[in-house]
Formats: structure tokens, sequence, C-alpha cells
């Protein structure tokens, strides 16, 4: 689960960490009061969306003055931002967020995640600040610092103080530093943290460390025990099927293409999408009804299915382990009987009770296209949609 | 022969008499599998489909020798179960449950690892040997004792591999499901590294997806380590590149994670990858002559 970064900057200062004093809002009176709260004569205004690649966007503006920060407001609240990171559609405006103005000297890169191959929290540090962070990291790997933090200790200031030496801080810098990155270590453990990145973690022309950006995910199977993260979900950022779909205990995500397709496991789900797609169709979208599913989310599946107007056939791959197919085939036939499915629709079963799936279906008065094999489904359903 | 686990493994269920933990241990008495005990703190004394239950997995090993133990706990408890079978002496762990914390697993697999622990999974289907021992919740009527040794990410993916190796007639020497979780408790090097010093293990299925770097380290692995032929198969070519944020995540992958690289890095490595996953148990059959 992604956090905005007025959320994230809310979290940091919780933890004692450097960053500006914000206010996120709505409106543009709001927006001109908060400077107001602010105070100075200069601000950041940014538009709060789950994705980077803003500033360049147009989503980050310095402002002066009352009308400049009404006009960057009234623009952007309620539309969507697009950004190199999003689709073309880009991502909602939640908030706009009115900060104080940091004089920058220095741009640096700081962010953590989890390495899966070495299985440690990683931090990574460099001097190349900024949104060509990828590029120095393709082009220079060397040029990326990084700490890995031993599970059973935690982190240690000295791993601060070797990147704060390495990036080139001075002085009271490098204790600034390592205090960062040790309260970040803590927030990452405590907060069930999957990502951190600030980008860029500023020098200020006072010389002191500040955190001008902060990003956060959270690792959404910890979401239980981070209830207070929880409630900052914000489901405007996400898909509405998608969420929809996540009630029911189902894994959608919608694609561009006209085969729907039902299938149990995501493995199993994501080597059906490339089947269909090796015999020439394109799938419309993934969905993995999972290892329990029961009668309700089958039917829930296959609407959420149709609502994507799109999709011309569907396929429903079952290969029963703990799911019992003669369940799944009542499942489809209530669905099918409930929300009336004009368009072609192929079934394979396998595994757990799939002769008796097949002959449930068969049995029943809807019209669906049993397959004897994973193949000869896939050629029917691509047929079906209108042949390769 | 066959690997982790045969008809002589003693196994116990921790989260014993839960839904999931009796479904299960119920098929894997079915079965065959040499189950002793289970584990409930506080229902210790009771009796459970005919096995004695326990308070704690110590008392468990004490009491019935337990080499082994699967665990159906609930993912909140998911880390003490796994700390606490380890402790009791346990060297094999087989973790099905899902939603397991990240943070969690890094400390359970660095604690593990310093004791000498396996843990399979968490978020896995198990480990079965056909014939033999089945820990696990799959389905035990698709396998078929023989020579290929499956090791795979994901649940449904492994049994599509199963029954195409079983309906060739081949059968499987063991099958093992590490799970889809970016933490895994073993990997696939650590599985393909057993199945190359099994005897029974003529040739081996290897069912990866994409995300992470499993694959690339295992074909730099296969490439030095494994003898046996190799059939290789990746899910998620077409799966879309996720709603990214920021950048860490690219940069510590450094441009690998893609099924593209993936199948590029297995040939490399003289893996007989198929593209479409039908054609698993032909291309073995083509490879190997069988």
């Amino acid at each position: 689960m992604n956090l905005h970064e007025y959320q994230a900057k809310q979290l940091f200062a919780e933890y004692g960490l450097p960053v500006s004093q914000g206010i996120a809002v709505d409106t543009a009176d709001e927006a001109v009061a908060a400077a107001k709260e602010i105070g100075g004569d200069k601000w950041v205004i940014k538009a709060q969306v789950h994705a980077g690649g803003r500033g360049k966007a147009g989503g980050v503006k310095l402002v002066s003055s009352d009308d400049e920060i009404r006009e960057f407001t009234n623009r952007l609240a309620g539309t969507n931002l697009v950004t190199f990171q999003t689709d073309e559609k880009g991502q909602p405006v939640s908030k706009i967020y009115v900060e104080a103005c940091t004089d920058i000297e220095r741009e640096l890169y700081l962010g953590a995640v989890i390495d899966r191959s070495t299985r440690r929290v990683t931090f990574m540090a460099s001097t190349e600040g900024g949104v060509e962070i990828e590029k120095v990291a393709e082009e220079t790997p060397e040029k990326i610092l990084r700490a890995t933090i031993d599970p059973m200790t935690g982190a240690s200031p000295y791993q601060g103080r070797d990147i704060a030496f390495q990036l080139g801080l001075k002085g009271r810098q490098v204790n600034q530093f390592a205090n960062v990155f040790m309260k970040l270590a803590r927030l990452f453990d405590e907060c069930d943290i999957a990502l951190i990145e600030i980008n860029p973690l500023v020098v200020t022309t006072n010389g002191d460390i500040h955190c001008l950006d902060a990003k956060l995910s959270i690792d959404s199977n910890a979401l239980y025990r981070q209830k207070p993260i929880g409630e900052m979900r914000d489901h405007s950022q996400e898909d509405e099927r998608e969420n929809q779909a996540s009630e029911f205990n189902l894994n959608y995500v919608a694609l561009e293409g006209n085969i729907g397709c039902m299938v149990n496991g995501a493995g199993l789900a994501m080597g059906t999408m490339d089947l269909v797609k090796l015999h020439g169709g394109q799938p419309a979208n993934f969905l993995d009804v999972g290892g329990g599913a029961n009668k309700e989310a089958v039917s829930e599946a296959f609407k959420i299915i149709l609502s994507d107007e799109g999709v011309k056939a569907v396929l429903i791959n079952i290969f029963g382990g703990i799911v019992r197919c003669d369940i799944i085939a009542e499942g489809i036939i209530g669905a099918v009987k409930e929300v009336g499915v004009s368009v072609p629709v192929v079934v394979r079963f396998e595994g757990n009770n799939a002769a008796r799936g097949v002959k449930t279906l068969a049995e029943s008065d809807v019209d669906i296209i049993a397959a004897t094999s994973l193949t000869d489904a896939v050629e029917q359903v691509v047929k079906a949609a209108g042949g390769a | 022969m066959s690997i982790l686990i045969d008809k002589s493994t003693k196994v116990i269920c921790q989260g014993f008499t839960g839904s999931q933990g009796t479904l299960h241990s119920e098929q894997a008495i079915a079965y065959g599998t040499k189950m002793v005990g289970g584990i409930t703190p506080g229902k210790g004394g009771q009796e459970h489909l005919g096995l004695p239950v326990f308070d704690t997995v110590r008392e468990a090993v004490e009491t019935t020798g337990a080499q082994a133990s699967v665990i159906y706990v609930p993912a909140p408890f998911a880390k003490d179960g796994m700390l606490e079978a380890a402790a009791a002496g346990i060297k094999l762990i087989v973790c099905i449950t899902e939603g397991v914390p990240t943070l969690d697993m890094l400390v359970v697999k660095a604690s593990l690892d310093a004791q000498g622990v396996r843990v399979i999974g968490p978020n896995c289907p198990g480990v079965i040997t056909p014939g033999e021992c089945k820990i696990g919740i799959m389905p035990g009527d698709i396998h078929l004792p023989g020579k290929v040794g499956i090791v795979s990410r994901s649940g449904t993916l492994t049994y599509e591999a199963v029954k195409q190796t079983t309906d060739l007639g081949f059968g499987q020497s063991s099958c093992v499901g590490i799970g889809g979780d970016p933490i895994p408790g073993s990997n696939f090097i650590d599985i393909l590294g057993m199945f190359e010093d099994d005897p029974q293990t003529e040739a081996i299925v290897m069912v990866g997806e994409i995300g992470g770097t499993a694959e690339e380290e295992a074909a730099e692995f296969i490439k030095s380590n494994v003898s046996k032929p190799v059939v290789g198969y990746i899910a998620g070519v077409t799966a879309p590149p996720g709603k990214r944020m920021g950048h860490a995540g690219a940069i510590i992958a450094g441009g690998k994670g893609t099924a593209e690289e993936k199948f590029a890095s297995l040939q490399a490595a003289g893996v007989n990858t198929v593209e479409s996953l039908a054609d698993i148990g032909k291309t073995l059959q083509e490879l190997t002559g069988w």
C-alpha cells in the first residue's frame, strides 16, 4: 500500500526526521490560508498522487503569491496528473500540499527497500539526487552507495556515517545524516515498510540535512498490525474494479484485451494469459479467484469480468486443488443466470472433481463450451473472441 | 530416494485443530503421511483425528520424535510458529500460511539459517514425495511416483507440471512449492542442488514467475552445478508492469525480473525453456528421449 507525500511526511515528523512544515488542502481558499499559516513569502505547492515524476509533469510549483497558489490549486485539484510513472489516464490529484520553501545547496538521493537476493533491508544513497537516479544506477552503479541491515542486530550509526563521508558530507552534516539513517531504519522496522525513498534529500543553504520529498510503501500483509497507517489508504488512487475484487478476496488487474480470464492461483492466471497471447489472443484481465474460491466469489468474479465492455469471450481455467470443480461449476451457472452472459464462455476443469464439474455444466441449460485440454481451451476462446 | 521427505518422515502439524489444519491433516493421513500429532496451545492432552494434541512443539517433539512440522496457523502467528518449531529441534518446517509480513520472514530466515533449519514456504502448496509422504495442500491423486523433480514458485502451476508428467507416465521423485513470497525460506538453488544429488531424480522441471531475481540466480547455479536435464517455464510474459512508485525497486533489481530476462538467463544456462505451459511434459519427453 502506497502513501501520499503528505502522509509520509507526517510519519517522518513523528519519527523526528527533518521535514518542512506543510498542510494538505482541497481548495484554493484553504491553500491560501495554509500558506499564510506557514508564513514566509515563498512556498512549494505539490499535487498529491501515488506516482513519481510529478515535477516534470507540472505537479510541483514554487509560488510566491496568493494568485499563483489559487491558479495552481484550481487547475489541478480534482483532475488527473499524468507522469512518466502513470498510465495515460494519470492518477487523480487527491490533495494539494502547501509547504514551506527550502533553499537548496545540494541534492542527494536516499532510499531503502528489501533486497530479495540478500534478504536484507538495503539502504541506497547517491550524490546524484533527482529524477535521473535510475539512469545513474544503470550506467554508473558505483555511484550508488549501499548499506545492508542485519535483521538480528538492526541498523548501526557507523553505517550512516560511512555513507555520509562517502557522500562528501562535512561537519555536523555527518551526524545529521547518520541520525536520518537510524530514524529511517527504525521507521522501516516498526511500520512494516516495503519502500522508502527520499529524492531529493538535500543539504540546505544553511548547511543542514533535510528531507525534501518522501515516498513510503507499506507491506500490505502487515496492515493488520499497522492500523493507523491502514487508515491512510486512499482508494481513489486504486482501480475501482480492483478494489471491488479485493473485497471478495479476488485479485484482479484490468488489461487492454478482449478475452476475460478467470483462473485459480496467481501463477496459473499469468500462465493462462501468456497462453492466450501465444495463441494470438489478447487477455482482458488478470483474475485470480484464489485457493479457497466459493460460489459467491466465482459469481462476483464473473460480474467483474463482464463489467469490462471490451470482453468478447471468457476463459475459465480451474485446476482444482482444494477448490472443487463442481462447486465452481455451480458458481458459473448461477452467475450466468444472474447476470445474463451474452459472450461465449469456455471452461477448462482439471483436478479435484473435474469430471463432475464438466457434467454439472453439461447438464445445465447455460451455453458453455467445455474444453478437453488447456491448449484446446485457449484455442477455442481465441476463436470465439474473433480469432487471432 | 527422494528429497526432503519420505515414508519414514514423522510429521506434526501446527494449527492442527483449526479448519485448514484439520482438512489437510486428514488428507495427509489418508495419503499415507506418517502424521504423529499436532499442536494447538491450550488443547494439549486432547485427541484429534486419532492423534495426540500437544500444547507446545517441544512436547510434541519429545513425545513423538517428529522431524518435520507443517504450519497452518494464521499469518500473524506464523513467525512465532516457525521460531517455536526450530527451537524444539524440528529440522524441516513447511509453512503453508499465506500473507506473512515480509519483515517477519527476514528475521525468521536469518535465525533459522543460523540454526541449520530448513523452511519451505511460506505461501506455498508444500512438499510431496509421491506414494510416500504429502506435506501440504496439493491434491495427492494427480501425482505418480517417478523420476522428475519439480520445483515451483506457484501452487496451481506446479499441479499443471505434475499432471503432465503423470499423464506421460514419468512420475515425480519429489515436488516442492517454494512459494511466491519475496523472502522464501528456500529458493530454487536450494532445491535444485538436492535434486542434482538425488539418484531417483533423472530430470528437473523448474517453474518460475516474474519479479525478483531468483530465476536468474538459479540459472547461474544450473550452469555450473546441475548436470541433469532441466525444463524451465516462466509465467508472466504478458503481465503489465505494475504502477510504479519511486525508483528504489528498479535500482535494486538492476533491470532484472522480467519474464524475457528470466527466459534469456535460463536459456544461456542450457535450460530448455517452454513458452507454453502446456508443453512442459512434451518438452521433457523430447529432451530425455523417454
